[in-house]
């Protein structure tokens, strides 16, 4: 009897343990997972997500999301290059990975001496518009808008997230294709930009679609274009800027990034770790629902990923200087 | 050194910090943009500018001798309150200090120990016992309970079996 | 409104369960200690416990992390009153005049207080988002920018003869603390602003906490420090007692206070409902508006019990006011429910206006938690006290390194930087000696928590309306509050003036 229960309970320590016998590192501590965004946003959230599967599915150690919003990420940046050789220490970045840098060189921060651990999704923007506006013109079409933003000229307000941020270089992108004046007004995240619109303290938004959905789905706001290849599913009206004859997409990565010079062990291990969380069930439903796109990218391909994101942002960012 | 000659340090000390601040603020527009309204460096440049004012209305009533501050002769702090206070500064800096070199838990067990034995004076059972205890509870409350993580400095590797036992890292 | 009771009826079905009831002890009891910890409050409870509510059903989960935020907001008042240092921005307020209170040996009276007014905020706010949550929604819709900027001029308006004596000292305080909130980045242009001596720590923004735990804390404590020396060793907190018959006596005395918590409760929720505002404008407003309705407005800051009844009504209000932008926008009205809103998607709810029509049963579950959870934390408190007091009672020479213990540990807990530890020291240090030179510092904290939310609200109205001033007075909401900020700023001074014409 005694024996049997003894046998049983190895059994289930085995299986517990189990998910981490088969590599050849593993964390001895929790691992802290730096996010260059603040508490309550949509990178801080896909954070805590992740972190409830990672917990659920029994995949790996405690995961630990500590927040470094400073300096639109200078300081998370900075955090992680002090980090160097650490293997207990991920971060979760979005485009202002690249853009941070480039505009503030004298932080010397490299993002090709990090470690690429995965790139979990990319985040979608599509252009929103209130669909009870205050001085009850409607406006149903992507032309609609540009007649309405033109004749408005810089009475017109775009709310946004912040200089430089994603949506700013969007506006920027619209502004000088279509002749538009738009005045940008900057919020403290994505959905303080959605209520503003929702509320009609502005006139347009480039909004993520989850940041908008829910007012979308209540009828408040209505998507104009989507910066996507191809049509969202969600919002399968709302017509690409390809199909309205300009080449542009535009994304933002949700991916996860070790510390510089993290041991090739370790690389691999979070590399498996974060493999198993895409293809969860969980993330999965996940990505459906906040109409998330891209597919897993890791290692060297991340690599090249960032290298070529990174000459974009460049080139944007060198725009918005020069006007 | 007396309580009115405190007083004109302080402001004098404010002052300096308030003109720096203000330089500092100085470095993005302060002035009003057109169409847009204040520039970034506004706000803080032109509150600071009133602290500087205010730290000139101290000192003018230093001057007037119209506060009971600027008028009090009575010595700031006394010899035997400065001791202590100072010993507790000290004590204060180097345990913070030594939060990132022997880690926090080491430096609360000095901390406690130092703090009951000497400026408390209580016995050293006493005071052995509650600088024990105070890093134990810091550590289940922190780390196991809410899932904190202190520094560690040095001492790091000596709690990987702890993380393992609460089945927080690796097997 | 019968639907509607017939839904709360149905949440209490919900909120009843044995599981559920369970979730609610447990998640009172941590709350209540995550919330006394100096530097802890509600955003790190809900935050930390998040990620493991994945084991119970969604409404279970949220059932606990209400509690959790409840048992927080109780346990940020005991920190208030028995240490001194406000464990969140929502207990700045009662500090004021709960820590007067426990120097004066009623530490069990303060705490009943906090207690008791928790309870009838978290009460009335209940019934109200019952009856009115859908209009009210609306109005939280509509607020923006320059209706936020009237608010908190008239948060500041409410607190004109705060300070002390000397008007310099505090203006010097506001001043500071405004200044001290414009660290780290410029909203609108996204540069880098006031790096201060080039330290890469000050990229990111000065914590509220940072400040209040540095002169609450550390100053506080160097000032008892020395006046128990001058003393000769006795310290005055260890003179707190307690008995059955105390209790009773302060439970009565509650009565007289209902001016203070009513008001607070009602403006607590209001406030509480704006996005963005959240329950540290609200208490702080009752606090300011309890003194001006009081009888004897002079005995503010020294230990009236109505100073601790007002503030602590209205945070609790608004913890539950502020669930409504939430539940009905997916708008954060705290930096708590923003949280929350990041566990709803764990548990695969949107949130949004479609979320009082499809999620009936979660909606309502939550409002009846809140009000169990209201209910369990009253009592948890209440049989606590003599606990607390018993600490209270340790030698000052014990319990003087286990408060800073507490500032340092707790100092760290919310941002993980020993940066922030060391700017602890340092505000500690220079808040000693600005406290002994009769410098008002209340005024600094609250406008280092009121700045944040003050300055972009000012810059982007004037983005909005092209520089244009007017702005603040011709739209709906913000020019009535702005008229009253305003008439309520100029009246100590019109009153000088009054009385210097009369007797000049």
């Amino acid at each position: 009897m005694k024996v049997r229960m003894i046998a049983s309970l190895v059994g289930l320590a085995g299986a517990v343990m189990a998910p981490f016998a088969a590599h050849a590192w593993e964390p001895a501590k929790p691992v802290e997972f730096v996010i260059m965004a603040g508490k309550g946003g949509g990178a801080d959230k896909a954070v805590r997500f992740i972190q409830s599967i990672i917990a659920k599915e029994n995949l790996g150690p405690t995961v630990l999301p500590v927040n470094k919003p400073g300096g639109s990420g200078a300081e998370a940046l900075l955090y992680l290059k002090g980090k160097e050789g650490d293997n207990h220490t991920l971060m979760f970045t979005l485009n202002s990975f690249y853009t941070t840098p480039l505009r503030q060189p004298g932080l010397e921060v490299d993002i090709e001496t990090f470690t690429p651990v995965m790139r979990m999704a990319e985040d979608t923007f599509c252009l929103w518009v209130n669909t009870g506006r205050k001085d009850g013109e409607d406006i149903n079409t992507f032309e609609d808008f540009v007649a309405a933003a033109k004749a408005a000229g810089d009475k017109w307000i775009m709310a946004g997230t912040g200089k430089a941020s994603e949506d700013n270089l969007i506006t920027d992108f619209l502004n000088t294709t279509f002749g538009l004046d738009m005045k940008y007004v900057p919020y403290k995240g994505g959905g303080a930009v959605a209520k503003a619109l929702a509320g009609n303290n502005a006139d347009s938004t480039v909004n993520n679609p989850s940041e908008a959905q829910g007012f979308f789905v209540a009828g408040t706001v209505r998507p104009l274009a989507c910066m996507t290849p191809e049509r969202i599913g969600l919002f399968a009206d709302a017509p690409t800027m390809k199909e309205l004859g300009q080449d542009f997409v535009y994304f933002m990565q949700r991916t996860v990034v070790g510390a510089p010079g993290m041991s090739a062990e370790a690389a691999t291990y979070y590399q498996d770790l974060f493999t198993d969380v895409f293809h969860s069930s969980d993330w999965q439903e996940y990505r459906k629902k906040r109409a998330l796109v891209g597919d897993p990218l890791t290692g060297d391909d991340l690599m090249e990923y960032w290298k070529r994101e990174r000459e974009i942002h460049r080139g944007m960012l060198d725009k918005l200087a020069g006007k | 050194m007396s309580v009115r000659f405190a007083e004109i340090v302080m402001a004098c000390v404010m002052a300096a910090f308030s003109v720096y601040l203000m330089w500092k603020s100085a470095e993005l527009n302060i002035g009003w943009i057109e169409d847009e309204g204040p520039g970034g460096g506004a706000w803080p440049f032109w509150l600071s500018a009133v602290m500087l004012l205010s730290c000139a209305g101290i000192a003018w009533n230093w001057w007037r001798r119209s506060t009971p501050l600027a008028r009090s002769t009575e010595p700031f702090i006394g010899s035997a309150a400065l001791r202590i206070v100072l010993q507790v500064v000290v004590l204060l800096t180097v345990v913070v200090a030594l939060f990132d070199v022997i880690g926090t838990y080491c430096a609360l067990f000095l901390f406690m120990l130092v703090y009951l034995a000497v400026i408390g004076s209580h016995r050293l059972p006493v005071a052995l016992a509650w600088a024990v205890t105070t890093p134990v509870v810091t550590f289940l409350f922190f780390e196991i309970l809410i899932k904190v993580i202190l520094p560690k400095g040095v001492t790091e590797p000596l709690f990987y079996p702890i993380f393992r036992f609460f089945g927080m890292g690796g097997i | 409104m019968v639907e509607i009771l017939a839904l709360l009826a149905d949440g209490f079905g919900i909120a009843l369960q044995p599981l559920n009831l369970i979730l609610i002890v447990l998640g009172c009891s941590v709350g209540l200690f995550i919330g006394a910890m100096p530097g802890l409050g509600s955003v790190n409870g809900v935050a930390i416990l998040l990620p493991l509510t994945f084991v119970v059903p969604p409404a279970s989960a949220i059932i606990f992390l209400a509690a959790l935020y409840y048992g927080a907001m109780y346990g940020g008042a005991i920190s208030s009153i028995m240490l001194g240092i406000p464990g969140a921005s929502t207990a700045v307020a009662t500090t004021f005049d709960g820590r007067p209170l426990a120097l004066q040996g009623l530490a069990d009276k303060a705490l009943i207080t906090a207690a008791t007014a928790s309870f009838v905020g978290g009460t009335i706010s209940v019934i109200l988002f019952t009856l009115a949550a859908p209009p009210l929604a609306h109005v939280a819709l509509v607020f923006g920018p320059p209706e936020t900027l009237a608010l908190m001029l008239l948060a500041f308006a409410t607190f004109v003869g705060l300070g002390g004596d000397d008007i310099w000292k505090t203006i010097f305080s506001i001043c500071i603390g405004l200044v001290l909130a414009a660290v780290g980045t410029d909203i609108v242009s996204g540069e880098p602003r006031l790096q201060l001596f080039g330290l890469t720590g000050f990229f990111s923004n000065i914590n509220f906490l940072v400040l209040a735990i540095g002169i609450y804390g550390i100053g506080e404590m160097l000032w008892t420090i020395e006046q128990t020396a001058k003393a000769g060793g006795a310290s005055m907190l260890s003179r707190a007692t307690v008995s059955v018959r105390r209790v009773l006596a302060h439970l009565r005395d509650q009565l007289t206070l209902w001016k203070a918590t009513l008001m607070g409760s009602l403006l607590g929720y209001f406030v509480g409902i704006l996005p963005a505002a959240g329950a540290t404008p609200g208490s702080m407003m009752a606090y300011g508006v309890a003194k001006q309705l009081s009888a004897n407005p002079d005995s503010f800051g020294k230990g009236n019990p109505e100073g601790v009844s007002a503030p602590e009504a209205a945070n609790n209000a608004a913890s539950t006011g502020s669930m409504l932008p939430m539940l009905t926008l997916g708008i954060p009205g705290s930096p708590t429910t923003a949280i929350l809103l990041g566990g709803m998607v764990i548990w695969g709810l949107e949130p949004g206006p479609q979320l009082f029509v499809d999620e009936k049963a979660f909606v309502w579950g939550l409002i009846a938690s809140l009000y169990a959870a209201n209910l369990f934390a009253l009592l948890l408190n209440l049989t606590f006290i003599p606990a607390f007091i018993a600490v209270l009672r340790l030698p000052f020479t014990i319990l003087a390194p286990v408060i800073f213990v507490l500032c340092l540990v707790g100092g760290y807990a919310p941002t993980n930087r020993m940066f922030d530890v060391w700017l602890i020291l340092v505000f500690g240090f220079v808040g000693y000696l600005l406290r002994k030179l009769d410098y008002p510092l209340a005024p600094a904290v609250l406008a280092i928590v009121l700045g944040p939310m003050t300055e972009p609200a000012l810059r982007q109205s004037l983005l909005m309306s092209g520089g244009d001033l007017a702005i603040f007075f011709t739209r709906p909401y913000s020019g009535p509050i702005m008229v009253v900020a305003i008439a309520l700023l100029a009246l100590p001074l019109i009153r000088r003036l009054v009385r210097r014409f009369r007797t000049g």
